[in-house]
């Protein structure tokens, strides 16, 4: 029993991370209807600028929690950035292109970006700098420590910042209104091109504070991170329903409670067969069963036959 | 038929032909290396073909296909080396990997069927990945694939006597291993450009466009969209089947590492970049993106020390830097690709009025 709960509290934290990630993708995506592929290589740029930053303040003697939030504000700042001009280099010029051209630019977009960072930060893993004191916690045999309470926290903050954002706000209005159809929406005064680019920095902000996450809670980082963190995020977006907010939420909590509890129950359900290294493997079985069943994720609408 | 017999046509030919006899020996002279980065031109040109039939054609976006040359490679490398000990000759190993690969298709077709677009991408990406981490785990409890180690000592294509991996004297001239597998794989392209011509303009080539354009419609017309997706999937896999056994037998090693998810978006890429649906555009898009990053590993150091003196970069990641870019600034100034189909330059045209 207690290793089920540590099981769930281990998927959880990891599901909050994976969730943060796939609204990047989800709210470009229900914008524009693009799989934004370079948005893992967004989230490692942000985890790299964040232990830099962080590294250089703590070595000038300012304090881990003041060195982390600047170390967020300073990765989100870059990763906006990043974001935007991803937007007016790989995705705007393609706007009205066949439907592959800007997949295949986004991945050359994530290929310069792989490389950039391997030519800024080395090609070695690199440790990230504890941000607060590893406290442990013990409920009814499951121990978790203050990182993880700590990443709940700020995920469950910022999630609730965006859906806050996209439901109450005047931007959020125009963004949903671009999704539903954008031609009305520029007809009702909306700017789709600024809804465009603020969804792409939003999502990037949303995933610098997700690269953190990570970084926080692995304390490590390398420059080929975001490759399998933006697949993971991706099939959670997609399990959650596409385009969905509260799907890619859903989608990513339980696709972190899947894995850890795949991993952790697969040698007994298998009578040893298959050892935890298939963790990947629940991921993306569960996926296409889920997609058997709903063709368009938990929670996506049902979009009729549009192609 | 007349067409093709006309003189000019001909001499087209004969010219083809006769660069493409000549090409192993050019690049022979620069060094072997540049032969085996010419094979392996060839051979995603060949894979390109075989995505084209599934992306171009029937217009369903696959992100798994290396799993397919997966399975040929893994087929020919567990039925020709000392892993299992059995060595059955290229005729028989070919077929099964090919029919192993239809088999894996169809598995990955029939759940996949109701899904579009993007759904559809993700999913065949995950089967990619499932298929790769099996090979990488099969090692235990029972040792099939030997893991992450990969199969080493695999069988070279022999036919009769005639070894192709070996160094041999035809007709007064020396040829090499590469030179050798450099003509198979000539053939082997023929043989899947012909297919491909074929398969455009026939029955089926038509239904696959016709899904393409509008599922609904194809299926309002009578067309059986279920089994002619499912035969979109089955036929690309067996040509990335057929590829991957020639790909086991020419390194004569096989590991994980060479199916994973990058490769696969690689052959898109070629597929995209080229023109999708246009079978010249393909094969130059393969051609292009399998010698650029080859050509740019020679180019990159001796220019960095041309213009600054020494090495700034690490001439790794400047190659691939420089490769991104070119994906992009492609795609950026040529939409429909490099060498797309005139009707398809025809109809982006018309959206554009």
């Amino acid at each position: 029993m207690d290793i089920l709960l540590q099981q769930i509290i281990n998927g959880l934290v990891q599901g909050a991370i994976y969730a943060m990630v796939a609204l990047g993708y989800t709210m470009v995506y229900g914008i524009m209807g693009l799989i934004n592929f370079a948005h893992g290589e967004v989230v490692m740029i942000g985890t790299l600028v964040a232990i830099t930053v962080i590294t250089l303040l703590v070595g000038a003697g300012v304090p881990p929690a003041m060195a982390g939030a600047c170390g967020v504000v300073a990765a989100a700042a870059v990763c906006m950035i990043i974001g935007w001009s991803l937007e007016r280099v790989a995705y705007r010029p393609l706007r009205n292109a066949q439907r592959l051209a800007p997949l295949i630019t986004a991945i050359g977009c994530s290929i310069v970006l792989q490389n950039v960072a391997m030519m800024v930060w080395g090609r070695n893993y690199m440790t990230f700098p504890p941000l607060i004191a590893k406290t442990q916690f013990e409920i009814a045999g499951a121990s978790f420590t203050s990182v993880q309470v700590l990443i709940l926290l700020v995920a469950s903050v910022s999630m609730g910042g965006l859906l806050f954002l996209v439901y109450r706000t005047k931007l959020g209005m125009a963004m949903r209104a671009t999704a539903q159809n954008p031609a009305v929406a520029g007809l009702m005064g909306v700017n789709a091109n600024r809804v465009i680019s603020s969804a792409f920095v939003v999502g990037s902000a949303l995933g610098a504070v997700a690269g953190v996450m990570v970084g926080t809670y692995y304390e490590i980082a390398h420059y080929q991170m975001g490759f399998m963190l933006g697949l993971k995020a991706f099939t959670a977006a997609v399990l959650g329903g596409i385009g969905n907010l509260a799907g890619a939420m859903a989608g990513g909590l339980l696709l972190g409670l899947i894995e850890a509890l795949g991993a952790g129950y697969i040698g007994d359900l298998t009578g040893g067969f298959l050892g935890s290294h298939y963790q990947d493997i629940f991921a993306f079985a569960v996926l296409i069963v889920v997609l058997m069943f709903r063709p368009s994720g938990l929670f996506g609408e049902k979009t009729g036959d549009r192609a | 038929m007349s067409k093709w017999l006309n003189l000019r046509s001909g001499l087209g030919l004969a010219l083809v032909a006769a660069v493409l006899i000549a090409l192993p020996f050019v690049a022979g002279m620069g060094g072997q290396a540049w032969v085996r980065i010419l094979n392996f031109a060839i051979l995603y040109a060949f894979l390109a073909l075989g995505l084209n039939i599934v992306v171009g054609f029937a217009g369903l976006l696959d992100l798994g296909y290396i799993a397919f040359y997966a399975v040929g490679a893994y087929t020919w490398a567990l039925l020709a080396s000392p892993h299992f000990g059995i060595h059955l000759p290229f005729w028989a190993i070919l077929p099964i990997g090919a029919v192993l690969a239809c088999v894996a298709g169809a598995t990955l077709g029939a759940p996949t069927l109701k899904l579009r677009g993007d759904y559809l991408a993700i999913v065949t990406l995950g089967f990619g990945e499932i298929v790769r981490i099996f090979m990488n785990n099969l090692n235990a409890p029972i040792n099939i694939t030997n893991g992450a180690q990969g199969i080493t000592m695999i069988d070279p294509v022999v036919v009769g006597q005639f070894k192709f991996s070996a160094t041999s004297t035809i007709f007064g001239m020396t040829v090499t291993g590469p030179q050798k597998y450099y003509f198979l794989l000539v053939l082997l392209a023929l043989f899947v450009i012909l297919v491909n011509f074929r398969l455009q303009h026939s029955r089926i080539g038509r239904a696959w466009q016709a899904i393409r354009e509008d599922e609904i419609a194809a299926k309002a017309i009578g067309i059986n969209t279920r089994n002619v997706k499912l035969l979109a999937f089955a036929m690309g896999a067996s040509f990335g089947g057929i590829a991957g056994g020639i790909f086991a037998a020419m390194q004569g090693f096989v590991s994980p590492e060479s199916f994973s998810l990058i490769e696969s978006i690689m052959i898109l890429a070629m597929v995209v970049l080229g023109g999708m649906g246009h079978i010249p555009g393909v094969i130059l898009g393969a051609v292009l993106l399998t010698v650029l990053p080859e050509a740019l590993r020679y180019a990159v150091v001796p220019a960095q020390k041309a213009l600054f003196g020494e090495v700034l970069a690490d001439p790794e990641s400047l190659r691939m830097l420089i490769f991104g870019l070119a994906l992009i600034l492609v795609m950026r100034f040529r939409p429909a690709g490099l060498w797309p189909s005139p009707e398809r330059r025809r109809e982006l045209a018309e959206k554009a009025r």
